[in-house]
């Protein structure tokens, strides 16, 4: 009779409460509000039951519940707005990487505290914020990461080698204003 | 400088996304050159310090509990505003009382079924597989047998005791048997997954008197329960209770 939903309702919870933290922490870095994350934590989840059918058994699940938080986010207000600030790099995909004069930055991040790194990696353009968690916090593969994002993988490794540029230069900006000749930085 | 080509590389090699052969490359490489080294040290370290502040944000303990109860709770048979209209259904069906006279039916066969697992089980030369008064021995048991997990009341300065536990099966669905001793008399809880059962046990908490047995039976965050035996009525409650204070 009803096994058979039961069980596939049964496999949902199995497979998808695991990722809760981590689709909640990825959702509050999207929406900066505790608020807006719990709902679309749970419009996520919604959607995703609501869909559970037509995910195939076998393929990415995580992948799969990242890529409908993202795109609810994307399609939200907030989400909107977050995406039209964004000058969305005029090479994308062009695999430019970033190559800079190696200067110790060992030096400079022991002084950049967690906040500040929190700071910086919240000002980020989400598009760029959202490679960079879902590699470095999340630890998807490129291949996971491209899934997720419906890009190619060369686009996802363009944009974590912006993402990872922008921070150098946000948290070196913050560290250096101590006492250099710079009046103001903007930023906090 | 001629190290830039490696440089250019450095990231995806940090990342672990080069192919194998370039990655051992690369390990040779960094090995002998102090800027390509210091330079991926720097890199280690901004990944690690982007990891550790990108956990930034847990959900709340309230906003964890709530998703729970809705993701266990799926009913089987309605379809896609289910999550919307539960509340609206339950509401209904306490006011529209007489419905519940047809459900009435299928509780009974299944505390009929709660019954029969209770006599069975202690009509058995081994009623349990873990023999055990120590919660902490018996909870841990269940893990990986059962698809879901439960806490177990404090028993001190109670008069129940554990006896232990074992697996079992409701209408083929898997669940926890725990036996309970007061006075002589055995006392069985029984842990379902509430999705999992055929519906028609109502949501509220309900003591009925099943022939000589006493049973109570509720619905919490997403299990069911059943507390039976022949004690009386009012070691039951006191046990069920004991149950409903340990699930937060």
């Amino acid at each position: 009779m009803s096994g058979l939903a039961s069980t596939s309702a049964q496999l949902f919870e199995e497979l998808a409460m695991p990722l809760f933290d981590s689709l909640y922490n990825f959702a509050h870095w999207l929406t900066q509000n505790r608020d807006e994350a719990e709902d679309l934590v749970q419009e996520t989840y919604a959607k995703a039951l609501r869909g559970f059918s037509s995910f195939q058994v076998g393929t990415n699940f995580r992948a799969w519940m990242f890529r409908i938080l993202r795109n609810t986010f994307l399609t939200s207000r907030t989400g909107l707005r977050a995406t039209m600030t964004v000058q969305l790099d005029t090479d994308e995909g062009a695999t430019e990487v970033a190559v800079e004069a190696a200067t110790p930055e060992t030096i400079l991040l022991e002084r950049a505290t967690q906040e500040a790194v929190q700071s910086a990696i919240a000002e980020l353009p989400v598009h760029f914020r959202e490679v960079l968690l879902l590699c470095e916090v999340e630890e998807m593969s490129y291949q996971e990461i491209a899934e997720t994002v419906a890009v190619p993988i060369g686009t996802v490794m363009s944009r974590l080698s912006r993402a990872r540029k922008l921070l150098r230069e946000r948290l070196r900006a913050q560290t250096q204003t101590v006492p250099s000749q710079k009046g103001m930085t903007h930023g906090v | 400088m001629a190290c830039e080509s490696w440089q250019a590389q450095l990231d995806t090699y940090l990342d672990n996304e080069l192919p194998s052969e370039e990655m051992k490359q690369f390990d040779a490489h960094v090995r002998n050159c102090a800027s390509c080294a210091a330079e991926a040290l720097a890199r280690v370290q901004m990944k690690r310090s982007v990891r550790a502040a990108g956990q930034a944000f847990a959900p709340s303990a309230e906003f964890r509990a709530r998703m729970q109860k809705r993701v266990a709770q799926q009913p089987r048979r309605t379809g896609r505003f289910a999550w919307i209209l539960a509340p609206v259904a339950v509401a209904l069906l306490a006011v529209v009382g007489t419905t519940v006279w047809e459900r009435q039916r299928g509780a009974e066969q299944i505390y009929g079924e709660v019954a029969d697992l209770h006599v069975a089980t202690l009509a058995s030369p081994t009623p349990v597989d873990v023999v055990s008064t120590d919660r902490h021995t018996v909870k841990p048991w269940f893990q990986g047998k059962i698809p879901f997990a439960f806490d177990l009341p404090e028993l001190q300065n109670t008069e129940f005791s554990l006896l232990g536990g074992r697996m079992t099966y409701l209408e083929q669905v898997p669940g926890a048997h725990l036996i309970y001793q007061v006075r002589k008399h055995e006392i069985s809880v029984f842990i379902f997954r509430e999705a999992s059962l055929p519906g028609h046990l109502g949501t509220g908490s309900r003591a009925t008197k099943e022939t000589s047995f006493s049973l109570e039976s509720w619905s919490q965050g997403g299990l069911r329960y059943f507390v039976m035996g022949d004690a009386s009525p009012a070691d039951i409650e006191n046990l069920a209770s004991l149950f409903k204070g340990s699930q937060s």
